[in-house]
């Protein structure tokens, strides 16, 4: 199929694709990120991520709104506050969940899957009931759009660059707060072992609700940022769901390093595949790698080894 | 409609009594009435439908809730402001049209039971509703089992005909010819790039897209692809095309994918002021979502765009706004759905009966002059001769006409050498 185009434009279109490769990696993690912390740290199966992702890009939208009716002369930065007030409105929209629903659930973790699917529904419906059944349009700043001229023939699109940023940025933070912060390892010591964390003066309550709290308020960041690459209605959250769990699953449920690393494997099968045949084929043969690798090894690429 | 007092301050109760107050003049003036335009409930109605001296009873059936609400909710919209408009402006056979709305949910299996159940319990003399060809496929043997009539609005794959439906969008040739050709001529366009999510209607459309390119002016078709309904990664793909570089970008993508493919068209570089890209599946409601920006100068293949300038289109979004708010889009579908309570009383008072034998023989021929696409005529196959148009996308979201075919284009559901 190579054999009309110059070494030139081959060249450059193996570079671009490469990118496209890095920012679909960028974009799985940073939606799995926070279902990382929920489903992997914490056991809750929460079908719901995707909801809290659309939670954040409303609050995008409306940011981006507001600032255009009010505030138009500082509308080109106001994608940082809008990502700041995602992740409070996500995470705090976690935190209520967490104590009125998830907290019975936590002895039942089959049922937070229906739990959490019950509640994916009530958003929806929340969101169109509030922000109507169309999908809204968020506008960005004109620095956001557009994409950087490299070469003559390569070209790389600003919003994934940004993308990638945003999502090394907040992995750092995530694996600093994880494991290196006193907060972290309160975390896994109740992960591992309720009782006993319990026992040795751990607020175990607490710490529930705050990584509850965090993996959503994530969620809400991967949500405002998608507004850049996607689309934003109430449905718009079912979009990601299946790729979510399919990273967190494939790489080892309580493994960050997993998630990384099934990110990375996953969107370069996922993007070189695509560039050779169509994109439902490709999709399909991604699908059936991860089953058949996940059936030689449930556990995922990366597992802890945890007495249960 | 300038009497129609602001809908937000209805309250139920003043709504009663408002309709009470209504009916007083109505009451007294009845016999005289009745006599003297509305013909007989016994004579125009033989098989048992809601028909009463004064009412006449349809129904309107389309998801109001899951994921297809998004596209659905315009044609909701469109229907009931063309019952209003009829009823102001006497009804049908001198009876008032009284809707009962169902929600199919998004899920075809619940159009299928929401249809029985309009069609049995209420007895509705005529159904307006399904947006998708899958609710509509799980509606048509519910519709031919108890011989109803439906009206349905969206351009489609064709391949089907009832006599039992009125398809009032277009079907795939009259889509997609007439807006190839001018492509073709305008831009000399010889090869093409067909990329759509992956389903029946696109797969459909691109088929007969093809055999046109190849076969009828003897183009190139430069690469085909599918992603899964709800894709939102096309970086992949937006590279091939640009390692193909065709001279027209040929699109039905639905949906949420529909903006992740704009968004992501527009920051990989690619100028929609120089690529030329037609698309089948991006009407005004879908750019308020997808953004002007990221859309402006890709054409559009449709038969309506709210910017045509025709007296009729002039009086219609007005009164549409007016109903629904400021700021709402009126789309291709939109417009196909208003069709359907018009077309519908249009043959009803040919026919001179509600029955749906009747009305269905006398479909054909059919015209309606104040269409807001133009005129439109039912065709004996039950689709609309309608014509084929152009619009260029502009930053505001609006189509600009570009293009539109000399004559009416003749519905044909099965084509012949596209199949």
């Amino acid at each position: 199929m190579f054999g009309d185009y110059s070494l030139g434009d081959l060249g450059s279109i193996f570079v671009m694709q490469g990118f496209a490769g890095l920012i679909l990696f960028s974009v799985y993690v940073l939606m799995a990120l926070g279902l990382a912390i929920i489903f992997g740290q914490m056991g809750v199966i929460n079908m719901a991520h995707g909801e809290f992702m659309i939670l954040g890009a409303y609050v995008t939208w409306m940011t981006s709104s507001f600032f255009q009716s009010y505030l138009p002369s500082l509308f080109s930065g106001y994608f940082f506050l809008a990502m700041i007030l995602a992740f409070i409105a996500s995470g705090a929209l976690g935190m209520l969940v967490e104590w009125v629903l998830i907290r019975h659930l936590y002895k039942r973790p089959l049922d937070t899957l229906l739990a959490t699917w019950g509640l994916s529904l009530i958003l929806q419906q929340a969101y169109r009931s509030v922000f109507g059944a169309r999908e809204v349009g968020v506008e960005l700043p004109q620095w956001m759009l557009g994409s950087l001229h490299v070469t003559d023939s390569i070209e790389v699109p600003i919003n994934g660059v940004f993308v990638m940023c945003l999502t090394v940025l907040i992995t750092i933070s995530v694996a600093y707060v994880m494991y290196k912060s006193r907060w972290g390892r309160q975390v896994r010591a109740v992960v591992q072992n309720r009782i006993m964390a319990g026992a040795v003066g751990i607020n175990t309550e607490k710490v529930d609700r705050y990584t509850f709290g965090l993996g959503c308020g994530i969620a809400g960041i991967a949500g405002s940022a998608f507004t850049m690459i996607g689309s934003t209605g109430p449905t718009s959250g079912q979009l990601y769901i299946v790729d979510t769990f399919l990273v967190v699953v494939f790489g080892g449920a309580a493994s960050l390093v997993g998630t990384i690393a099934s990110a990375f494997s996953i969107s370069q099968t996922q993007s070189t595949l695509e560039f050779f045949m169509s994109g439902s084929m490709a999709k399909v043969l991604t699908l059936l790698a991860v089953v058949g690798i996940l059936m030689l090894r449930p556990q995922g690429l990366f597992a802890l080894k945890v007495r249960k | 409609m300038s009497d129609e007092p602001n809908k937000g301050l209805f309250s139920p109760l003043r709504r009663k009594l408002l309709m009470g107050m209504a009916a007083v003049p109505a009451i007294t003036m009845l016999p005289r009435a009745s006599f003297a335009q509305a013909p007989a409930t016994s004579a125009v109605n033989t098989t048992g439908l809601a028909v009463t001296d004064t009412e006449v009873t349809v129904g309107i059936l389309h998801s109001a809730t899951g994921t297809m609400a998004i596209s659905e909710t315009g044609s909701i919209e469109a229907e009931k402001l063309a019952i209003e408009q009829i009823n102001a402006m006497g009804g049908v056979l001198g009876r008032k049209i009284k809707f009962i709305q169902e929600d199919g949910a998004s899920d075809w299996p619940t159009f299928a039971e929401k249809a029985k159940k309009l069609l049995v319990n209420d007895k509705v003399a005529a159904i307006m509703g399904c947006w998708t060809s899958a609710s509509r496929k799980a509606v048509l043997p519910v519709m031919e089992q108890y011989n109803g009539m439906l009206y349905y609005p969206t351009f489609y794959e064709g391949l089907e005909q009832s006599k039992n439906v009125i398809y009032t969008g277009q079907e795939a040739t009259q889509q997609i010819l007439a807006g190839l050709n001018w492509i073709a001529k305008e831009k000399g366009a010889k090869s093409f790039f067909f990329i759509g999510s992956d389903y029946i209607w696109p797969r459909t459309s691109n088929k007969i897209a093809r055999k046109h390119v190849e076969n009828v002016l003897k183009g190139k078709v430069v690469g085909e692809e599918y992603y899964p309904l709800g894709n939102t990664q096309f970086n992949s793909v937006i590279n091939k095309i640009k390692l193909t570089k065709p001279d027209v970008i040929f699109t039905d993508v639905v949906g949420g994918s529909n903006v992740a493919f704009y968004k992501q068209l527009k920051a990989a570089g690619i100028d929609l002021s120089k690529q030329a890209l037609l698309t089948i599946s991006v009407t005004e409601d879908e750019i308020d979502g997808i953004g002007g920006e990221n859309i402006a100068g890709a054409y559009a293949c449709m038969k309506y765009f709210q910017s045509l300038d025709n007296p009729n289109n002039k009086a219609f979004v007005p009164a549409f706004k007016k109903m629904w708010g400021e700021k709402t889009v009126i789309g291709d579908v939109t417009q196909a759905a208003y069709l359907g309570p018009w077309l519908w009383k249009l043959t009803v008072e040919k026919a001179g009966s509600f029955d749906v034998d009747k009305i269905a023989a006398a479909s054909p021929g059919v015209e309606f002059k104040g269409a807001p696409e133009g005129y439109v005529r039912i065709h004996e196959n039950h689709h609309l001769w309608s014509k084929t148009r152009v619009g260029r996308a502009k930053l505001d979201g609006q189509f600009e006409l570009i293009y539109e075919t000399a004559d009416l284009v003749e519905p044909d559901p099965f084509p012949k050498g596209y199949q």
